[in-house]
């Protein structure tokens, strides 16, 4: 067994005897997966070069996935039709039809789902498996991998690579190795073979810019990146370079998400900590507004309405304070978020101390396109409020979020932020 | 090969199995399915599309029928 195995998955026998407990990780990559698609549904082009591309028109006009074929013209994704176009004049440009592929996609999940409960997606096409326990069922993970390729094959008409290893960094550089349609096993025993050898942008997380990093310190390869000491390279990547040395050994011991661990959204919240402390209901005001918008345009986004209105407040003493009311009706705009956080505001607050930090949460969710009472006494102002926040919404999509603003707003621009795409970590997936 | 949609007859059943009992042709001959042989998520390189997969025996010959999207299919020569 390799000394390299994450000391997490040892497990102590009686005695001195040690078992190591090596995992077995799939990642499913579908390859040239739009264009793959679209092939099975037009076999007149599927010996054409072909690319997937969005709408010129709309100023999209990229190319967002290529066959087999037109990989071989050197066409690239991410490149501009005009650019492909150069490269390849005989290109079939096709346009995406999202709507199939989450179809798709979701139908080779219920294959990986017939092996393991254990299945974490990473983008429409990419999936991890952890298949250890599967095994004893249906035997080694290559047997896994191959089966799961025929099956996706057979039933979807499109192909998969699948990269066997006992961590899911090794597992996605598997699957990258061998295109398309082959199963490709790293193991404890070939990996410094089979993998060290490679540019160290092959590996995951590694994107050009820490590419560019890592060769001013002379490391190319993942071998490079392996031998180094952890030490020097977190001294000029931080706590990155540790990550990084971590993958390239073969340490990673990231699970693969549950299957079942769906968390399903119980409220949709913001809270700011302001640059300076709010000491007037004008400040309070202004922050409310900026939260409220944004926890309705989230709620708005996941079709959802709330109708349990939460506000915290974190004093300039670093106390806490959480209060909440209820609305008589479930929404999603954010006047009424606003009115009602800053009703709960005035009957909570004295104003013996300064505020640090404000935030604002909506629960008690449902889904919002189900049915809901009317109101006999509604003279329709909550339906103009919506539609009106609607096209507001995307006003700001087209336009930027401070193009449409309240008045209110205006009064302290410090105040003033844009928690929805200010507030967004990444990446989301891996770490989970 | 092209991919031809077509009018089906099926009876569905208690358990919530659908079984294809006669295709309609788009001339507007009937052709009474014998025995459905098989059924399975398969894709169809030929007429281009995927769905559940009939394998159904109508005089004697064997045919595929697909259902892709509560819509019924066949690969056909013309």
């Amino acid at each position: 067994m390799s000394p390299y195995l994450c000391p997490k998955n040892a497990m102590h026998l009686e005695g001195t005897a040690v078992l190591i407990m090596t995992r077995v990780i799939l990642h499913s990559d579908l390859n040239n997966f739009y264009a793959s698609v679209e092939c099975l549904y037009n076999p007149e082009i599927r010996s054409r070069p072909v690319a997937v591309c969005g709408s010129q028109s709309t100023r999209h006009g990229i190319v967002l996935a290529k066959n087999q074929v037109a990989k071989q013209f050197g066409v690239k994704t991410g490149e501009a039709i005009w650019e492909a176009r150069a490269k390849c004049p005989d290109l079939v440009i096709v346009r995406p039809n999202y709507v199939r592929y989450l179809k798709f996609s979701m139908m080779a999940r219920k294959i990986y789902e017939n092996y393991t409960n254990l299945v974490e997606a990473f983008g429409i096409d990419e999936n991890w498996l952890d298949v250890t326990e599967s095994t004893r069922l249906f035997g080694s993970g290559k047997k896994i991998a191959d089966e799961i390729r025929r099956k996706i094959k057979y039933e979807l008409g499109i192909t998969a690579s699948v990269g066997v290893s006992f961590n899911k960094v090794f597992a996605k550089l598997g699957s990258d190795m061998r295109k398309p349609d082959a199963t490709t096993v790293i193991t404890p025993e070939n990996y410094r073979e089979m993998v060290w050898g490679l540019p160290a942008d092959d590996m995951i997380y590694v994107g050009p810019s820490t590419r560019r990093k890592l060769a001013d310190i002379g490391i190319s390869t993942i071998g490079d990146l392996a031998c180094a000491p952890p030490g020097f390279l977190e001294s000029h990547l931080g706590q990155w370079g540790r990550t990084l040395w971590i993958f390239a050994n073969g340490y990673d011991d990231t699970p693969v998400t549950r299957l079942d661990f769906q968390p399903r959204i119980k409220g949709v919240g913001n809270s700011l900590t302001t640059p300076r402390d709010l000491c007037t209901d004008e400040d309070v005001k202004i922050l409310t507004y900026v939260l409220a918008e944004s926890v309705a345009e989230r709620l708005r986004r996941h079709h959802l309405r709330g109708r349990t209105v939460q506000i915290c407040i974190r004093s300039s003493d670093l106390a806490f304070i959480e209060r909440q009311g209820k609305l008589p009706h479930h929404t999603c705009t954010s006047s009424e978020i606003a009115e009602k956080a800053l009703e709960i505001f005035a009957r909570s607050w004295d104003w013996s101390k300064n505020i640090r930090m404000l935030g604002v949460r909506v629960t008690d969710v449902v889904m919002g396109n189900g049915y809901e009472q009317l109101s006999f006494f509604d003279d329709g102002k909550r339906l103009r409020r919506e539609r009106l926040e609607a096209s507001i919404d995307r006003i700001r999509s087209r336009f930027g979020h401070y193009s449409v603003q309240r008045a209110v707003l205006l009064k302290s621009p410090e105040l003033n932020a844009n928690p929805v795409e200010e507030n967004v970590i990444h990446p989301v997936s891996f770490f989970r | 090969m092209a991919k031809v949609f077509v009018e089906v007859i099926a009876k569905f059943t208690k358990d919530g199995q659908k079984v294809p009992l006669i295709i309609k042709w788009k001339d507007g001959r009937s052709f009474d399915i014998d025995r459905v042989l098989d059924v399975r998520r398969a894709a169809s390189l030929k007429a281009g599309g995927q769905g559940i997969r009939y394998k159904c025996r109508i005089n004697g010959r064997e045919t595929y029928l697909w259902l892709e999207d509560d819509k019924w299919f066949v690969d056909s020569k013309a």
